[in-house]
């Protein structure tokens, strides 16, 4: 059976205006989400590395400019209404902004009960209300602390749960997050992770968990995508890849977090990066310019090796391990 | 020990507001010696920005500061006039702003907004000269001279970070305030700015006040750590002691809240929500999160104490 949803080879680039050179937002990616299998997919990469782009594109959102995105094996452009409406109650999606999402002048019940009417979930307001409370309890809030009250009522914490609650309703089987917990407290982002992480484990949604937070990832994560400038790096099972990262990028990230320890060894030299003297080239690794590896190898865009069982790494240091096409990343992971 | 350079004495700020008085900043006292980095961590609301502008009396109304001082060098803020407090801003005490970096005026030259700086503060140089410091400036804090010459839209975060850390050591600080400088930048961005700041900091022999909710950036940071609670501070230690033993139940769960590369799976959120600080809860602030609290918790405040070394407001401590 098709999986749920499925982007083979999806890329996507901005043309520039008048003159200008287009930008590549992201290079020919395959992932692919598996209905049966319900996991947490982290996607982690820093701003302009592609991963928001990714999310529009699975979210039909944005058009992929090669490949495309299929939902349940058809590509999501040519789907029927019906298939789209299916679609836009199958996969959901939290945003990053808390704050913005809300109308101020509607009680936050009014997000609530909206996915409820436009997908004709109950039959009466009694059963409406009775979803809508089930919602905020899987996400660890009392209803009666939250209906009736306005946006500017509650913390940031409580609106982006509500954010996730509202997902829920439709009973998708996938949620897209993008950045759900970057504007919210520290304090606060371990009890909504804790609430995703849920919903994958009791409520068996899949989750893509797109971030720039390794640390985040790594608690809810199953599998990871890494991505920089638009290009996969490294992907597979998250404990292995955040514990013995392999790309050099990947690397850097890692040792780039700083721990709550007494040892302090974080802060080095500002420009740690070598200036290598490796143009950053078109066609090449995206990371040769900023790698100590670097080497006449990196000017050809290196393929995925698979150097473990669920792993992967674009990075020619491990050529001699054998290649996977990366169309076939998608189906390589779900399974 | 040395002569602290900062001193600030049960300071107190409130925001006055038809409901009630909030109140913002209650009974905050500590020191500064030169060339310390000290931490003030806390969840928001928990007063830390608002301690930071009143140490420049740039708090406006509705707030106010309602009690205390604050001494720099020796000489106390509140006796300085308009002029005279201008005057020491940037000079005395330099703040780069939470969201700085994306405050530079758009339609200047970064060059030009740091020699205002200098203007501002009645350096009258000549034109060459002024280029000269600009330049010095900018290399000073790791960016190429010529970024003077561009606007803040081409730079990267990390260079318009870098950018406001070169307007705030301008005029030769003693203190500078970080308010949470890396927050919007990746984790890779984020050391280099603060190796940046770190080594500004001691080519410059001034104190830093980090503020921010990272524990992890603290705990690499920072050679002492306050942590606030609803406008009190809660907690006063070295980092590795405040790091390996915690004292106070609330330092205890901002640690565990950090997401760790080392115990997967082990998130624990902090219980429940901030108190309103205009209707703060009797007795210990943290009692109604706290799992440890006892019936004294729930009547008589804590006050802030020495407990082997350690400053710190918990009755169990």
């Amino acid at each position: 059976m098709a999986p749920l949803i499925e982007a083979v080879d999806v890329g996507k680039r901005f043309t520039g205006g008048l003159g200008r050179e287009s930008i590549l937002a992201l290079d020919g990616l395959s992932l692919a989400i598996d209905a049966e299998k319900p996991s947490v997919i982290a996607v982690v990469g820093e701003s302009g590395s592609g991963k928001t782009t990714l999310a529009r594109l699975l979210l039909g959102l944005a058009e992929p400019t090669t490949g495309e995105v299929r939902y349940r094996g058809e590509d999501l452009r040519r789907l029927g209404r019906n298939s789209w409406r299916a679609f836009r109650r199958d996969v959901q999606a939290v945003f990053q902004d808390p704050y913005g999402v809300y109308n101020p002048f509607y009680r936050v019940d009014h997000v609530l009960s909206t996915p409820v009417r436009q997908f004709g979930l109950a039959a009466s307001r009694a059963e409406a209300r009775g979803l809508i409370e089930e919602a905020l309890r899987a996400v660890g809030l009392r209803p009666e602390e939250i209906l009736g009250r306005y946006p500017h009522q509650l913390s940031g914490g409580q609106r982006q749960r509500v954010m996730v609650a509202r997902a829920l309703l439709p009973k998708p089987k996938l949620i897209i997050a993008d950045e759900p917990v970057s504007m919210v407290d520290a304090s606060l982002r371990a009890t909504i992770l804790g609430s995703l992480r849920n919903l994958t484990d009791q409520h068996g949604i899949s989750i893509l968990y797109i971030t720039h937070d390794l640390a985040t990832a790594y608690q809810v994560g199953d599998q990871i995508l890494v991505l920089y400038r638009a290009h996969l790096v490294e992907a597979g099972a998250i404990d292995r890849i955040v514990t013995t990262p392999q790309h050099p990028y990947t690397q850097l990230l890692v040792s780039a977090i700083p721990h709550a320890h007494a040892t302090r060894d974080w802060i080095k030299q500002e420009n740690e990066e070598p200036r290598n003297g490796v143009d950053m080239m078109s066609h090449g690794c995206p990371f040769a310019d900023r790698c100590a590896h670097a080497t006449s190898l990196c000017a050809v865009a290196p393929p995925l090796y698979r150097t473990e069982l669920r792993r992967v790494v674009a990075c020619v240091l491990y050529r001699e391990y054998p290649t996977l096409a990366a169309r076939e990343l998608g189906s390589w992971l779900s399974a | 020990m040395s002569e602290p350079v900062l001193r600030v004495e049960r300071l107190r700020v409130a925001f006055d507001h038809p409901l009630g008085k909030v109140q913002a900043v209650d009974d905050v006292s500590f020191a500064l010696t030169p060339g310390e980095r000290l931490g003030l961590a806390g969840e928001s609301g928990s007063g830390k920005s608002t301690l930071a502008l009143s140490i420049m009396r740039m708090i406006k109304p509705p707030g106010r500061i309602e009690a205390g001082a604050v001494w720099l060098n020796g000489g106390r803020l509140a006796d300085l006039d308009e002029e005279g407090i201008r005057a020491v801003r940037l000079a005395g005490i330099a703040l780069v702003p939470q969201g700085s970096m994306n405050s530079l005026n758009p339609i200047l030259r970064i060059g030009q907004q740091i020699a205002d700086a200098l203007i501002d503060h009645g350096l009258r140089l000549g034109r060459r000269a002024e280029e000269w410091r600009v330049a010095a400036l900018l290399t000073e804090v790791g960016l190429p001279a010529n970024v003077a010459r561009m606007y803040p839209h081409e730079l990267s975060g990390g260079m318009k970070q870098r950018a406001c850390i070169a307007i705030a050591i301008a005029l030769r600080p003693k203190v500078i305030i970080a308010d949470e400088p890396t927050s919007a930048l990746d984790v890779v961005v984020q050391r280099q700015v603060m190796a940046t700041l770190a080594r500004v900091q001691q080519e410059l022999g001034a104190a830093v006040i980090l503020i921010g909710h990272d524990m992890g950036l603290m705990a690499q940071f920072v050679d002492r750590l306050g942590i606030m609670y609803a406008g009190r501070l809660v907690e006063v230690a070295p980092i590795a002691d405040i790091i390996a033993h915690p004292r106070h139940p609330y330092t205890r769960a901002l640690i565990a809240s950090l997401p760790s590369l080392e115990a997967r799976g082990a998130l624990a959120g902090i219980p429940g929500l901030a108190p309103s600080l205009r209707d703060l809860p009797p007795g210990c602030a943290f009692h109604p999160r706290c799992e440890f609290a006892t019936d004294r918790c729930r009547e008589e405040r804590p006050v802030l104490r020495d407990v082997a070394g350690v400053d710190v407001a918990c009755h169990l401590a």
